[in-house]
């Protein structure tokens, strides 16, 4: 790919999403794109870059940013945070919420391998009688409706399903269908999905208790990082929760959020924060 | 250091396993079969057991339940790591003892993630 037209692809990208491509990825930015240039029957990348910078088609621009924002993950990743959302989290919330619903929030999941990580959770604790009868209301959502499509399938592959995924788990909650592994449609149903832009209003999405976006933030320019962590500080209550990635943080971005003292990974809504509307 | 006795007929795949268990701070034994791996066993019980189902002489399968039933038999992680890819012999191997399952094809990533689930590495 020529220099010009990697800007293309990065301008594309990152004023859908707020993702900063390393323009020095060419080599990613090729890999990522081929199956769409073979898709939309485009001769090469060249061909492609050029029908969007002479048309520019606004569902081919997203399909470009589609590919190149989503982002492999897997079952239970990280762990810590996982163990912490079963051991303090859901105690605390099911002591403080009663009768309300805990609701919960995986922004930014990709093949949904997170919502479905606290699926399993809510239903071993459920199970278990940890609930005491409160609901738990799970959200999943992604930029990429091929993302959000793959999720929304329960279907995984026989590499996804052993990365962090349990074997006990596996046997508990799939099906082999064919080549692949089906979760269970009950735990499907126990997750809600959307498209959700984070850059976009998200006012309209109402209050969570935990949101989970983790490993996103980081991807993004500066601008774009105030933005939708100050929104996301809006979605929270003020005893709500926000878990980030391994190695991002709110410190040194916005004021609206601060560290949840002993948790590490953790945020909350910084108390008399101004709220902007 | 933790030692792990990796169990299978095929060098490449011990080759491979060991490794990838090296790297992972592991001190390796190996064996070719059920019956070597016993004898093993008998002489020093590892910490982890990464275990093939199908072998000559004695299968993973057989291997595992006399194991539990040796003294001190209860105590090493195994972990199976076979082509046989279906719930119907993941529940036997769960049932026989064993602690976690690896379909193959499997690479670093998934060997270390399932160590990690049987905590064998932090």
């Amino acid at each position: 790919m020529r220099p010009q037209d990697v800007e293309v692809v990065r301008g594309v990208v990152l004023a859908r999403s707020g993702v900063v491509i390393d323009p020095t990825k060419t080599y990613l930015i090729e890999t990522r794109l081929a199956p769409l240039v073979r898709r939309e029957g485009f001769a090469s990348h060249a061909e492609l870059i050029q029908v969007i910078r002479t048309r520019h088609d606004d569902k081919l621009m997203w399909q470009v940013t589609d590919a190149l924002v989503s982002s492999e993950t897997c079952f239970f990743r990280d762990r810590a945070p996982f163990d912490q959302f079963r051991g303090e989290f859901l105690p605390e919330l099911v002591a403080s919420r009663g009768d309300r619903p805990i609701r919960v929030w995986s922004a930014a999941c990709s093949t949904g391998q997170e919502p479905y990580s606290l699926a399993m959770i809510v239903d071993a604790e459920r199970e278990q009688g940890g609930l005491k009868g409160t609901t738990v209301e799970l959200f999943g959502s992604d930029l990429s409706e091929r993302s959000l499509e793959r999720a929304q399938s329960g279907l995984y592959s026989q590499f996804e399903i052993q990365r962090g995924l349990p074997i006990r788990m596996l046997v508990r909650h799939f099906e082999q269908k064919d080549e692949m592994w089906a979760l269970s449609p009950r735990m499907r149903q126990m997750v809600r999905w959307r498209r959700i832009n984070l850059l976009a209003d998200l006012k309209a999405l109402g209050q969570f208790d935990v949101i989970f976006c983790r490993n996103v933030v980081s991807d993004f320019d500066e601008a774009s990082r105030r933005r939708v962590l100050e929104q996301l500080a809006l979605a929270l209550p003020k005893d709500g929760r926000l878990v980030l990635g391994v190695d991002e943080s709110v410190v040194g971005v916005t004021e609206a959020l601060q560290p949840a003292p002993g948790r590490p990974g953790v945020y909350v809504p910084t108390p008399g924060y101004r709220r902007a509307a | 250091m933790k030692t792990c006795l990796v169990v299978d007929d095929s060098r490449v795949i011990r080759k491979v396993a060991r490794r990838i268990l090296e790297d992972l701070g592991f001190e390796i034994a190996e064996a070719a079969d059920g019956m070597e791996a016993m004898a093993w066993c008998r002489t020093a019980m590892p910490e982890a057991v990464l275990l093939d189902w199908n072998m000559p002489v004695m299968d993973g399968l057989e291997f595992l339940r006399q194991l539990r039933a040796e003294p001190d038999g209860d105590l090493p992680i195994v972990v199976f790591c076979t082509v046989e890819n279906d719930l119907d012999h993941i529940n036997r191997a769960l049932d026989a003892g064993a602690d976690e399952y690896i379909m193959k094809p499997f690479d670093g990533d998934i060997l270390e993630s399932k160590l990690m689930l049987a905590g064998l590495v932090a």
